[in-house]
């Protein structure tokens, strides 16, 4: 049977009515049908009432971002529908609640297909066959509306039981069956509906379908978990703060790895907690957003000026100030890099996708040890809250760098006083600007570390010539790891080596700018390249500046105001970017935005274009 | 692996450094190290595993001149890197030094919340009530009032009582002390340090250049009292106090320890208690720590593996990534 390979499909509904759950099945049933998935969660800050909805894109192949265009929207309650119907594509169907949800009372295209569902009747049905109250069973409308859901892209009602299975497991298992019963009363339902076997957009059967099992459906932040928790992170602080801590929670999910999750009473208190845990020997991480990220100005020069291993992740939000909590920005590029006062030898990565969030979190470990210094990593809340279903990460030949730890004498005796007293230089100026690091609790090797200029042992001094030895040795470590760093983790550039257009972005614009690009190519014959760039500080000027200067036409694409990215560039290479295409509503850039925006710069060359689009 | 024998007995000496410290002549800060190395000796504490950590201010400078593993840090953040390091390595013993300024003042929220925590630790407050290093401004334990000689105008805002605040936080070992009482300074960081649990210790010590009120002469004064003449300064133990809980269990001990020692740490009256207010032995947070993560019963944070000798990083992620798997 012929259908469609590419599809949207938005639920919403009050905050704290499971939207985020209805969605998961979707992505989870989806996957488990055979096709790939990408869905992003937009939500208030706000507890419980407020709007909130999820759009997942389900492809025949893997699948990056999300579309503007609804091709099906389900609802259960009145608000979703007036504010998303008319971003139903024509063709497309609304799911809806004939108690609450009057159809010809909403803007929309005339040929949206109208597939009215009477949710309190299956809920009742389900009351009278399972003996519970009906506001037990209210939950299920979210069940329901998937199944539904399902019905009309011509999916097998066999794809919910299998991500019910996954979802449901342990004490929770019994839930299948009630649920599977109630969906399967929902996708019948559906099919009593006018219309719904010619529905346009069914989806084709998926063309290869990996084998059950073979795939992850994940979000950002648990990427980023995963990586914490491969590379040995044992310590992570944190203050409450979204999205950041939905990671957080996750590690603190998992006590069998023995990490210490310590929720402190603020970022300071995070942020020196974790510098100080890194002191030992551990690999300490805190993670913060925006706000919370200010407040660990100051610690992060103490890591920097007594070369401490730390790694903070900043998962960036709308700002500034608490700005947009719930909504994302990349507007904390140019802090993360300068944030704080006079110069601290700083690594910053910003990571793309869920495989390099997981990798660049792995790697945050081993540069914050083997440069010893702090480690910015720099997600979006675009990519800390989407989900994708990706082939699982490849964890299995990677490597743990400590760098250079400083281990007793080999021929230290257990308990030798006078040789357990020594003090060590732990501050040598090396041609590296890399020195051996003893850890507390070593004998023999005892020294200091202090917020002041320092000697080589780490006591104090005001010294000019220490001064310079000490200061120039931090920063050389930079020079180090812009030439070790391998040039495959600091950018890459995408498509052809000649272009009509170059792209230029960070971040999660990854995504919706590579599926962007074959649209561009496929439909309007336009070709594009895409230079990615990961590795924020020390920044990759010298492979930057070849491949623009190589370019026919550039433009940066940012999810900010001021384009932070334009501005490093011109900074590390003198070069000025013509075209900038921004955008700072709080929701992320989209391929089909991606594709706009792109031709409007192709064809009226236009300078700066700010993209507006979602709720 | 924590050292069990010495090959020979640690002396004081041996916990200096060859630094001289840049305080002023006749600054209280000599008697807290000399104390603390005497403490440290009287432990025989190994220095390669004993952890000093400071703030900022002239006490900050403290870890410079004890030969023992030292971090001075930022203003008022003693204790989160004492924390920090304390959790990751429970082998080390540390012990946090600070101002009254540093501990009471910018570090507030953090003293606090040390206090809820329990984390086995000592923490000892320098207590001048002036910013000295900034040349003598009032720091929060300086009574509402008084004008030193460093103030342009009397304080107008209140002194904090550092030890009532300590108990409602939920230190488990609450000690006041002072700077030139080196026997009594000694004793009680000894009792701290062997404390399992939070452990505060302020010690009042004059800064003879910007506090004029407390000097070494004032803590000396004699008072008349009912007719006689008594010491300004005494000890809780001589009319039998005793602040220390015998079973945690018991809440009407527990009550009537706490109202006690609220009574006895109070500054209120001109005499001027020392010793232990209130010790309590509770779960430490390291001991509940390892009820939610079973795992540190047989591994220090520091030392759960993660990699190989080939450097392959080890860790088993399927129990987090499976849940995840379609």
């Amino acid at each position: 049977m012929s259908g469609k390979t590419d599809i949207s499909w938005m639920i919403g509904g009050p905050q704290g009515s499971g939207v985020d759950s209805s969605a998961t099945l979707f992505s989870r049933a989806m996957t488990a049908a055979g096709y790939w998935i990408f869905g992003k969660r937009e939500y208030h800050s706000n507890i419980k009432g407020k709007h909130s909805y999820f759009q997942v894109r389900v492809k025949n192949e893997p699948v990056l971002s999300n579309v503007d265009p609804v091709h099906l929207l389900a609802t259960f309650e009145s608000t979703t529908a007036e504010i998303h119907a008319h971003e139903i594509v024509d063709g497309g169907a609304l799911i809806y609640d004939p108690k609450v949800t009057k159809p010809e009372e909403l803007e929309m295209s005339k040929s949206v297909v109208l597939f009215p569902l009477n949710y309190d009747e299956l809920i009742q049905q389900m009351a009278d066959e399972t003996g519970q109250h009906v506001t037990k069973l209210a939950i299920m409308k979210n069940v329901i509306s998937v199944a539904a859901s399902l019905a009309l892209l011509g999916v097998d009602l066999s794809a919910i039981e299998d991500a019910l299975k996954g979802l449901f497991t342990g004490r929770r298992a019994k839930l299948v069956q009630s649920n599977v019963q109630v969906a399967k009363k929902a996708y019948d339902a559906i099919m009593q509906v006018a219309g719904w076997d010619t529905f346009a957009f069914k989806m084709a059967a998926p063309t290869n379908p990996p084998a059950k099992g073979s795939r992850l459906v994940i979000n950002g932040a648990a990427s980023c978990g995963l990586g914490k928790l491969k590379a040995g992170c044992r310590f992570q602080t944190y203050y409450s703060i979204t999205p950041a801590v939905d990671e957080c929670i996750f590690l603190e999910e998992h006590p069998e790895f023995g990490t210490v999750v310590f929720q402190a009473e603020d970022e300071l208190a995070a942020v020196n907690m974790a510098i100080s845990a890194g002191t030992t020997g551990i690999r300490a991480s805190t993670s913060t957003s925006g706000p919370g990220f200010c407040l660990m100005a100051e610690g992060l020069g103490w890591a920097g000026i007594s070369e401490v291993p730390v790694v903070v992740f900043d998962y960036q939000r709308g700002g500034p100030s608490t700005g947009l909590p719930t909504r994302n920005e990349q507007g904390d590029l140019l802090f993360a890099i300068f944030g704080g006062h006079s110069d601290v030898p700083k690594i910053v990565i910003s990571p793309g996708d869920m495989h390099e969030a997981f990798e660049d979190s792995f790697n945050a470990f081993n540069f914050a040890d083997r440069y010893q210094t702090l480690v910015v990593v720099l997600p979006e809340k675009q990519l800390a809250n989407s989900t994708q279903s990706i082939v699982p990460f490849d964890d299995k030949a990677l490597k743990i760098d400590r760098g250079q730890i400083v281990e007793a004498d080999k021929d230290y005796r257990e308990g030798d006083v006078e040789r357990g007293i020594q003090k060590y230089p732990r501050y040598q100026v090396t041609e590296s600007g890399v020195s051996p690091r003893p850890l507390p609790g070593t004998p023999g090797k005892i020294f200091w570390m202090t917020g002041d200029e320092h000697t080589e042992f780490g006591h104090i001094t005001e010294k000019p010539e220490i001064r310079m030895a000490q200061h120039e040795k931090r920063m050389r470590k930079l020079d180090l790891a812009a030439k070790e760093i391998p040039l495959d983790l600091q950018y890459k550039l995408y498509g052809p080596e000649n272009a009509d257009l170059t792209i230029v972005s960070w971040g999660a614009n990854k995504g919706p700018i590579l599926d962007g690009m074959k649209v561009l190519s496929s439909e309007h014959k336009l070709t594009v390249n895409f230079l990615h760039i990961r590795l924020m500080c020390p920044f990759p000027a010298d492979g930057v500046a070849k491949i623009l200067k190589n370019a026919k036409r550039v433009l940066t694409m940012e999810s900010n105001f001021s384009g932070q990215l334009a501005q490093l560039i011109t900074m590390r290479t003198g070069i000025q970017i013509p075209h900038q295409v921004v955008k700072y509503t709080g929701r992320p850039i989209s391929e089909t935005e991606v594709v706009a925006a792109s031709l409007k710069v192709h064809q009226e060359k236009t300078e700066r274009v700010v993209l507006t689009y979602g709720h | 692996m924590v050292t069990k024998t010495l090959d020979q007995p640690l002396k004081a000496a041996q916990y200096k450094t060859e630094l001289h410290p840049d305080w002023c002549p006749g600054c209280g800060d000599f008697g807290i190290i000399n104390a603390i190395q005497q403490s440290l000796a009287e432990l025989q504490m190994p220095p390669w595993e004993t952890y000093l950590i400071s703030g900022v201010g002239c006490s900050g400078k403290t870890p410079h001149y004890i030969n023992v593993y030292g971090s001075h840090t930022l203003h008022g953040r003693s204790l989160p890197y004492a924390l920090g390091a304390k959790l990751a390595n429970p082998k080390l013993t540390v012990v946090a030094a600070g101002g009254d300024g540093d501990g009471y003042g910018i570090g507030a929220g953090h003293f606090m919340h040390a206090g809820r925590r329990n984390v086995d630790l000592t923490y000892v407050v320098f207590d001048n009530e002036v910013y000295g290093l900034t040349k003598g401004q009032a720091s929060p334990t300086l009574k509402i009032g008084e004008q030193p000689k460093s103030l342009p105008l009397p304080h107008i805002s209140q002194g904090v009582d550092p030890l009532a605040l300590a108990l409602t936080s939920g230190y488990t070992f609450i000690a006041r002390s002072y700077a030139y009482d080196a026997k009594h300074l000694k004793n009680t960081l000894c009792a701290a340090i062997q404390h399992k649990g939070m452990a505060l210790v302020n010690v009042l010590q004059p800064c003879p250049t910007y506090n004029d009120l407390r000097t070494k002469e004032f803590f000396a004064e004699t008072l008349e009292q009912d007719g006689f003449q008594v010491p300004r300064v005494y000890y809780l133990t001589e009319d039998g106090y005793d602040g220390q809980v015998k079973n945690p269990q018991d809440t009407q001990e527990v009550n009537q320890k706490r109202q006690a020692a609220f009574e006895r740490m109070s500054r209120i009256e001109d005499r001027v208690a020392l010793g232990v207010f209130y010790q309590i032995q509770l779960p430490t947070y390291d001991e509940l720590l390892k009820k939610n993560l079973p795992l540190l019963n047989q591994y220090a944070p520091v030392d759960i593996p993660y990699f190989d000798q080939d450097m392959n990083a080890t860790t088993d992620l399927s129990s987090a990534q499976d849940a995840f798997v379609v």
